[in-house]
């Protein structure tokens, strides 16, 4: 038997050492795979886009048809403007949401709430354009910078609250105790410890949803609208760089063509500063939480 | 006797849903004393000590029957408010639980809780109850650095020194030491002597080593019952039970 199994070994030896060379020579190729098309379309955008990035882009309105050059700093602003707003609606929802379903609610409750977050993420963006724009634009008579940032902050609660909810879970239960015990009332203990020290989990999730909808159009087509100049009120319809890349990439002109791939590689280099922010900030915080 | 700072358990028995954890426990710890509770695991020591605070109450589908006199009142009684006993009732824990502040905050928060704001005030009792656990000294340059930041002894001295600021009567110390090397628990064991004139020790231990250097009386728990509960000097030298006698010269457990 065990002379058997011994030469069995040595017979597939060789096969088995092909598979083990072939299949991470797979991975492998899947994993440049990856870089290979973030790579692809960087270079693209960049090589697109790159002569009409000056400073005017950054600092000037759009001009209008034929006219040469002009910017998109309404459609900057805007944004910004927008991811603002969606913040004051998407954070304390979601992050409420997220603490109550760790701390308070019964598992059941909290479970029915989590697959509830799960289906309101798949739900498509342009979905919450339209809701938006039946409890926001209608009532309010009107496109605003205030209905497009309800849209996308409606877009991150539930993937604040998931976050949220998962990361102030993973605080040891022992850090709760030591509060109580100390005679401090629960909902102290939530805000003064709890919630500290799940800090640079709920940033990332906050940051990661701000990134995604930061690129979002759908919901803000009938919403925000779009604007080709300043916006001077919350109530007034709003600029977005999303909503202008797409307006001049549809466009039939060349000029505007090559703005709007400036105005995504503006776009996709503010994705990328709030996640190097977010993940500086996080490797800080654990800096001060770990002690190292 | 002077009932501040005493604990009387009378026929206490306490269940984890049909799991009986406590079986008729009765025991009275006597101010500024140290009463050691060592046993096997699962005998229920850190249940009971959990009893002292009402630390159980966080476990769902519990259930208390008795009474637990903490300065003669009984703290299961409906109108107990549980946040003013936990003021008096404070603890340490097995794994040092800083909080993610800095060392002076650490110590300032329980203050601050209750409502006290006066910088000086906050100021002298972080400097008094950092003396008092020993550890002044070695962080008195650095109040504002993460309490993360320290060593395992050195954050466990804090965790006594965070107790003490909100001036307790009675400290319980579940396995204080069971994370430490031998230096930094000597430390400790050191400081448990000191507070002794001023507060009520109750302390959990897995070392029966330690139960009798540092405690006044030590209780031996078994399956849920108190086996024996006397002065530490006789339990370790002449106990009247057969099964005491047999755990402390290692037969079993």
């Amino acid at each position: 038997m065990k002379e058997m199994i011994h030469t069995a070994f040595e017979r597939t030896r060789s096969r088995r050492a092909i598979w083990d060379k072939a299949m991470i020579y797979v991975l492998s190729l899947c994993a440049i795979g990856v870089l290979f098309i973030l790579f692809n379309i960087l270079t693209h955008l960049f090589i697109q886009g790159i002569t009409s990035l000056n400073f005017d882009f950054f600092t000037h309105l759009p001009k209008p048809v034929g006219e040469k050059g002009g910017g998109m700093a309404n459609a900057i602003t805007g944004t910004l403007t927008l991811l603002g707003l969606a913040i004051c609606v998407g954070v304390p929802i979601g992050l409420g949401a997220g603490v109550y379903l760790s701390e308070y609610a019964d598992l059941k409750f909290a479970h029915t709430v989590r697959f509830m977050a799960d289906v309101m993420n798949g739900i498509p963006s342009i979905v919450y354009g339209i809701f938006a724009y039946i409890v926001c634009v209608l009532p309010m008579k009107g496109f605003s910078a205030l209905s497009g940032g309800f849209a996308l902050g409606i877009m991150m609660i539930p993937m604040i609250s998931r976050t949220s909810e998962q990361f102030v879970r993973m605080v040891p239960s022992q850090l709760r105790e030591a509060g109580l015990a100390l005679g401090v009332p629960k909902w102290r203990v939530v805000v003064d410890i709890v919630v500290p020290a799940a800090l640079a989990g709920i940033t990332t999730g906050v940051m990661v949803s701000l990134a995604r909808v930061a690129g979002e159009t759908a919901p803000l087509l009938f919403t925000a609208f779009g604007n080709r100049f300043w916006n001077h009120s919350l109530m007034q319809p709003i600029a977005a760089l999303p909503l202008q890349v797409f307006a001049y990439a549809i466009s039939p002109f060349d000029d505007w063509h090559r703005q709007a791939w400036a105005g995504a590689i503006v776009l996709i280099l503010m994705v990328f500063m709030i996640n190097g922010w977010a993940q500086f900030y996080v490797m800080r915080r654990s800096r001060w939480t770990s002690g190292k | 006797m002077d009932l501040k700072g005493s604990i009387q358990v009378k026929d206490l028995n306490f269940y984890y849903g049909t799991q009986h954890a406590l079986k008729s426990i009765s025991m009275t710890v006597e101010p500024r004393q140290i009463v050691a509770m060592i046993g096997p695991s699962g005998c229920g020591k850190s249940t009971l000590i959990r009893i002292f605070n009402r630390m159980n109450d966080l476990i769902p589908s519990t259930r208390v029957e008795g009474e637990v006199l903490v300065d003669g009142v009984n703290i299961y009684d409906k109108n107990m408010d549980v946040v003013s006993l936990r003021r008096r009732v404070g603890m340490v824990f097995q794994k040092s639980t800083p909080f993610p502040k800095s060392i002076y905050e650490n110590i300032a928060y329980g203050l601050k809780i209750l409502g006290i704001k006066d910088r000086r005030i906050l100021g002298e009792t972080v400097e008094k109850s950092l003396r008092r656990a020993a550890l002044w000294e070695e962080v008195k340059d650095h109040l504002g650095k993460s309490a993360m930041s320290l060593s395992g002894g050195q954050q466990q001295r804090l965790c006594i020194a965070r107790a003490i600021a909100v001036s307790p009567e009675i400290i319980l110390m579940d396995e204080p030491c069971s994370a430490l090397d031998p230096i930094a628990t000597a430390r400790i064991e050191e400081l448990m002597g000191t507070l002794k004139d001023e507060y009520t020790i109750v302390i959990v231990t897995h070392n029966m080593q330690q139960a009798a250097r540092v405690s006044d009386k030590t209780a031996f728990l078994m399956h849920g019952q108190i086996i024996e509960f006397t002065k530490t000097t006789d339990f370790f030298t002449k106990p009247s039970n057969k099964i005491t006698e047999d755990y402390i010269t290692g037969r079993f457990g």
